[in-house]
């Protein structure tokens, strides 16, 4: 007799759950006074920052907004702004 | 322009083994130290999970944000499930490069999950456990554990007229972890990323059972801001109430020290819902002494300044 089981095979398929769509408030990467420290890439728990030489930005589709980046950016140049539709 | 013959080439970021799209409270400390953890250790890593947020905002059927071989266990018994897979995989001859890795909340590590880690421990599986200690029982709605502090509101240790919250102190895990003669026990904090990768990697290079306590700030369950998940983390260390060490053969043998940076406990509880009664009432003063006598004491026995 056959049973289903609770297998997924797909690893990383959450992606198809966007959570962009949960956030208040947006970062947005200013590119002033970057120092490619590449701290907000380590902090955020998401995952969701990307780039490279002193260009990151969030993917907008799955950032949720919680402002650990720009909190933690040593040269602020990371701002939380309102989201707004 | 930038001089790039001088400037050390570093690699596009790349997506992490624990991906987006998880239903993780925005801020969530649990997520950012598993996704550190994950990254941490490689895809040559097969991990156990128990019950609770991990598990439930990570993998909502049929989905799963794990990049790596993963198996839900129960709430109780990740520590066993990993031996298991340890012992077949050994049987197998397969064991060889693979890094194991058994993890739970402090729900599912200090209080029902115990038995199974002690057994773990003593069999002595080549394992990695990891507890992610958002100090309550945050996926079934903040009830207390044997790793909630003293005098936090929880739904089971609630502060009002007769109490002051939680009225014990944290169990402490890591010595009956070191107590069992393992080779190496550490305590860590996502408030800390890279002293917490060090440690994932320092464990993997080591054979047989090990202990890593890492404390996540829980937004929801803690009652603070979300982009503060960081900061509260770095004031549990700094204010001495969650110091961070490594032991080896039961010995401590690193510890974080504070020096000038050393902060009174009321700058870690502040800006937490869950100690807001102790600054409600004048005579929450008290309780906040008793806070920072747990604060010094464990400056002084771990020589933290
Ligand atoms: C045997 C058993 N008892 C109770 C539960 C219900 N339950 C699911 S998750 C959870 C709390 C988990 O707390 P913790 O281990 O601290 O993880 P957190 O959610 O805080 O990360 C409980 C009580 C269960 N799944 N199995
Ligand atoms: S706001 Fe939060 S989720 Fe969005 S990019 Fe910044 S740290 Fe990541
Ligand atoms: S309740 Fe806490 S631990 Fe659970 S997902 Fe939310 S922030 Fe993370
Ligand atoms: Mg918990």
């Amino acid at each position: 007799m056959s049973k289903p089981v609770g297998i997924v095979t797909k690893p990383g398929s959450s992606k198809a759950n966007k959570t962009g769509s949960w956030r208040t408030t947006r970062p947005v990467f200013l590119h002033k006074d970057c120092n490619d420290c590449r701290i907000c890439v380590m902090v955020c728990p998401d995952g969701v920052i990307f780039g490279s030489d002193s260009s990151y930005d969030a993917d907008l589709d799955y950032c949720k907004g919680c402002g650990i980046c720009a909190r933690e950016c040593p040269k602020e140049d990371i701002e939380m702004v309102l989201e707004v539709k | 322009m930038v001089d790039t013959a001088k400037k050390k080439e570093k690699p596009p970021v790349v997506e992490s083994l624990l991906a987006p799209g998880h239903r993780a409270c925005a801020g969530c400390g649990e997520a950012l130290a598993a996704r550190l953890i994950m990254d941490a250790a490689g895809s040559n890593t097969i991990v156990a999970t128990t019950t609770g947020c991990l598990e439930v905002f990570s993998t909502p059927y049929p989905e799963s944000a794990w990049k790596v071989a993963w198996i839900h266990s129960l709430f109780e018994n990740s520590s066993a499930v990993a031996a298991g897979i340890e012992v077949g995989l050994r049987a197998l001859g397969r064991e060889a490069g693979i890094n194991i890795i058994a993890q739970g909340g402090d729900g599912a590590t200090a209080d029902i999950g115990i038995g199974c880690l002690s057994g773990m421990f003593e069999r002595g599986h080549n394992i990695l456990y990891i507890c992610y200690d958002n100090e309550a029982y945050m996926n079934t709605g903040v009830q207390r554990s044997g790793l909630t502090p003293f005098d936090s509101h929880t739904s089971t240790s609630p502060s009002g007229s007769v109490s002051w919250g939680n009225p014990t102190e944290k169990k402490p895990l890591p010595q009956i972890a070191a107590a069992h003669g393992i080779p190496y026990v550490a305590v860590a904090t996502a408030g800390y990323p890279v002293d917490l990768q060090n440690k994932v990697k320092r464990a993997l290079s080591i054979k047989g059972p090990k202990y890593l306590q890492v404390h996540v700030p829980c937004p929801l369950g803690w009652a603070h801001k979300p982009e503060d998940t960081i900061e509260i983390g770095r004031l549990a260390v700094l204010t001495g109430l969650y110091p961070i060490y490594e032991m080896e053969n039961g010995e401590v043998t690193k510890v974080r020290k504070l020096g000038k940076k050393r902060l009174p406990v009321e700058a870690y509880l502040k800006p937490q819902g869950r100690f807001r009664h102790l600054f409600a009432k004048p005579e929450g003063k008290e309780e906040i002494k008793r806070i920072q006598k747990i604060a010094d004491g464990n400056i002084e026995r771990f020589g933290l300044v």
